[in-house]
């Protein structure tokens, strides 16, 4: 199978998820779009490994994991706590920096 | 040439008296006095011992000279700093610190009632120190440095009652007209050391031997300026007369016997770059005869008795600066008449400091009147001095100024004949005006304010006074005894042939003395022998009025020099104003503005920042993809 496929399938990825970033309200939503993103970039790199027949882009793809598994702990954190105190998830209702 | 390590102490003694007076503050106040006057003799004392050790040797091997310190060393230009002591710089040594001591003798008590009397004497030091520096520096840089500690010292001394605003600006006055001769000289070093390679007097020398015209002439001229600055000589001379602002024994110092003959010092020293420059030497001769003129022109209408001595000053120093123009003929007469002119015009004005004294400070001489009865001592030493300037045989100025006269008169041609006679018309005007100062002070009818109790003054005033009478009675004589200075100074200025006489010396002495009695009998006949308002009289002669005013010295300067200034300095504030400072506001405004267009942007919608990275990384992306194809 032509391997550049993946990197269409990854492109396709990163699209769904950006315009979720861009479009949808729910923080949650927003927050899985950025997952998405990211993992679209993994697959990339992972494609490029295996193009290249080096394992550069795995070791770098498995560190983006570890990075995601914090950003993830710390985002949801934070939207939690954002929704208790002021019962909502939408990312427009906390735009108290703007000015 | 030979080494001398005790040249320094010369400089040493008085610096230190100056630094110590300075920082020890309030408490030298009880014993400052002292310490300078002690100071300032001890350096005459070291005066004298190098003069004796320079009578010990051949007259080729009579100069010292110490090399303090390595000054500047960059490249091939290297300054030391070095003193030079010859047979011209030990007669200023020697005129410098024996004067100074005895006007330190005589400000012990002068200024004994003034609170500030250390700090008085602390610049006293300062300015004895600068001048022997600048006598006896052996590079025009090193000249150039005690050339500013003078004008310092001088800035700093006729501003000593700064409290009155007039003084003040006196002072000011006599520093920026200073600056333009100071610029002269840095001109004249800036043009050596470019065309000449060297700044010291003895490479200077050297090198004028085969240099071209042009650029002697160039620094002739600028040393010219720096004379005329520092010297009171036409056009840089209207400081002269708001110098007197100063306590009367700074007047006999430094504006008269010493600071300001410096421009006279300079000539003589620079005599290789004058006599190969004939140019230059022209418009010193010009320079001098004006001046003497001027001066003494101004000296006849003067009420204040120091103004009327220091328009004399001007006038002799113009006489001096003549002589200097002269050439090899000129310039040991020029020092000859410096020395002589030290020591009566000193006297004269401590005699003038005395009359104050016991007039409450009164200045105004239409306010004296009958002072013999009252001060024998101050009538006899003025008295002596007096006779001196006005060039009495066989009193000191006699000497000194007819060998000037002399000069002139056998400079040839039309060029001779017209010095010849200006200086005779001064020497004329000099003894009406000198009289009339003698007059009105001390033998007409009293027109004293009421209140005055004139009395003489104490020892230590007199004292001094009396020393210099002495030396104004005989110096005149013991100089010319078989041609003495002109010998002494003829390894400095080097031999001249003899003239061809114009006229035989009896003849020129003879004219001399004549306009002497013309001058004398004018100003008898005028002051003594009718009355004299006590108020300066209204209805008087154009040029009575016009040199009441300086010969609109300060007018020309005013409206020729001070209000253009003035227009052009407001021009640029404004040009600073709109400008430059519109500039760099109009900068700042466009980064304000710019700043508060851009903060609109910040909505916190974290969605819409989101976007905008979106959007920009896609154009970035799309920008570097076009690039690279």
């Amino acid at each position: 199978m032509n391997p550049y496929n993946y990197l269409y399938l990854a492109a396709l990825l990163f699209t769904i998820g950006a315009v979720g970033v861009v479009v949808r309200r729910n923080a949650i939503v927003v927050f899985m779009c950025v997952e998405l993103m990211l993992n679209a970039a993994n697959l990339t790199l992972v494609t490029f490994s295996r193009i290249n027949g080096t394992l550069d882009g795995q070791v770098v793809a498995f560190f983006t994991m570890v990075v995601a598994a914090c950003e993830v702990v710390v985002g949801l954190a934070i939207i939690v706590t954002i929704y208790r105190s002021r019962r909502s998830a939408s990312v427009d209702d906390a735009s108290l920096l703007k000015r | 040439m030979t080494t001398s390590t005790s040249l320094a102490y010369l400089i040493a003694l008085p610096l230190a008296g100056a630094v110590i007076l300075l920082l020890a503050g309030r408490k030298a106040d009880k014993w400052g006095h002292l310490l300078a006057t002690a100071l300032s003799a001890s350096s005459f004392g070291v005066g004298i011992y190098q003069l004796t050790q320079m009578l010990a040797r051949e007259p080729e091997e009579r100069a010292f000279s110490q090399k303090l310190f390595s000054w500047i060393s960059v490249g091939t230009f290297n300054v030391d700093a070095g003193l030079l002591l010859d047979q011209l710089s030990i007669c200023f040594v020697l005129l410098i610190t024996g004067v100074g001591t005895l006007i330190h003798i005589y400000s012990i008590s002068y200024m004994s009632h003034d609170p500030d009397r250390r700090r008085f004497f602390a610049y006293l030091n300062l300015f004895i120190a600068a001048m022997l520096l600048l006598v006896l520096g052996d590079s025009y840089l090193n000249l150039y440095v005690g050339w500013e500690g003078v004008g310092l010292a001088s800035y700093l001394l006729i501003g000593f009652w700064n409290q009155k605003p007039a003084y003040a600006t006196a002072s000011k006055k006599a520093f920026v007209m200073n600056r333009i001769g100071d610029m002269g000289l840095s001109f004249a070093i800036m043009i050596a050391f470019a065309t000449l390679g060297t700044v010291s007097f003895s490479g200077v020398k050297e090198a004028s031997e085969t240099a071209s015209t042009a650029a002697l002439t160039g620094i002739g001229i600028m040393l010219l300026v720096a004379a005329a600055g520092k010297s009171a000589q036409f056009p840089l001379q209207a400081w002269l007369g708001d110098a007197m602002a100063g306590p009367t024994p700074v007047s006999a110092l430094i504006h008269a016997a010493t600071m300001v003959t410096a421009g006279v010092y300079l000539i003589t020293r620079s005599n290789f770059i004058f006599d190969a420059a004939p140019t230059a030497q022209l418009l010193v001769v010009i320079v001098g005869a004006i001046t003497l003129t001027f001066g003494a022109l101004v000296g006849t209408a003067k009420d204040d008795i120091k103004k009327a001595l220091a328009a004399s000053t001007m006038s002799q120093i113009g006489y001096m600066i003549l002589a200097a123009g002269l050439g090899p003929a000129g310039y040991a007469f020029a020092i000859m008449h410096l020395l002589t002119h030290g020591f009566f015009k000193a006297g004269m004005f401590l005699g003038a400091g005395s009359v104050m004294h016991g007039m409450n400070d009164q200045v105004n001489m239409r306010r004296y009147g009958a002072l013999r009865k009252f001060m024998p001592i101050t009538f006899a030493t003025f008295g002596l001095g007096y006779l001196a300037i006005i060039g009495v045989p066989p009193f000191a100025g006699f000497y000194s100024k007819d060998a000037i006269i002399e000069t002139a008169f056998n400079a040839g041609g039309l060029k001779g004949i017209l010095l010849g006679s200006t200086a005779l018309l001064g020497a004329a005007i000099t003894a009406f005006y000198m009289t009339r100062v003698m007059v009105l002070t001390f033998t007409s009818p009293e027109r004293w304010e009421e209140d005055q109790h004139p009395h003489e003054s104490p020892f230590l005033m007199w004292l001094p006074m009396a020393v210099l009478a002495v030396g104004s009675v005989t110096t005149g004589y013991l100089f010319t005894r078989g041609d003495g200075l002109v010998h002494w100074l003829e390894p400095v200025f080097g031999e001249h042939g003899e003239h061809e006489e114009f006229l035989p010396a009896i003849v020129v002495s003879g004219m001399a003395i004549t306009a002497v009695i013309i001058g004398v009998a004018i100003a008898l006949i005028k002051y003594q022998f009718s009355d004299v308002d006590a108020e300066a009289p209204e209805n008087v002669t154009e040029f009575t009025r016009i040199a009441r005013r300086d010969l609109f010295q300060d007018s020309f300067n005013e409206s020729i020099f001070m209000r253009p200034g003035q227009v052009l300095t407001r021009f640029f504030v404004k040009v600073d104003d709109s400008v430059v400072d519109g500039t760099v506001r109009l900068v700042g405004r466009t980064a304000l503005s710019a700043g508060s267009e851009l903060r609109k942007t910040q909505t916190g919608f974290a969605r819409s920042y989101a976007a905008l990275i979106l959007i920009g990384a896609v154009v970035l992306i799309a920008a570097i993809w076009v690039v690279t194809q």
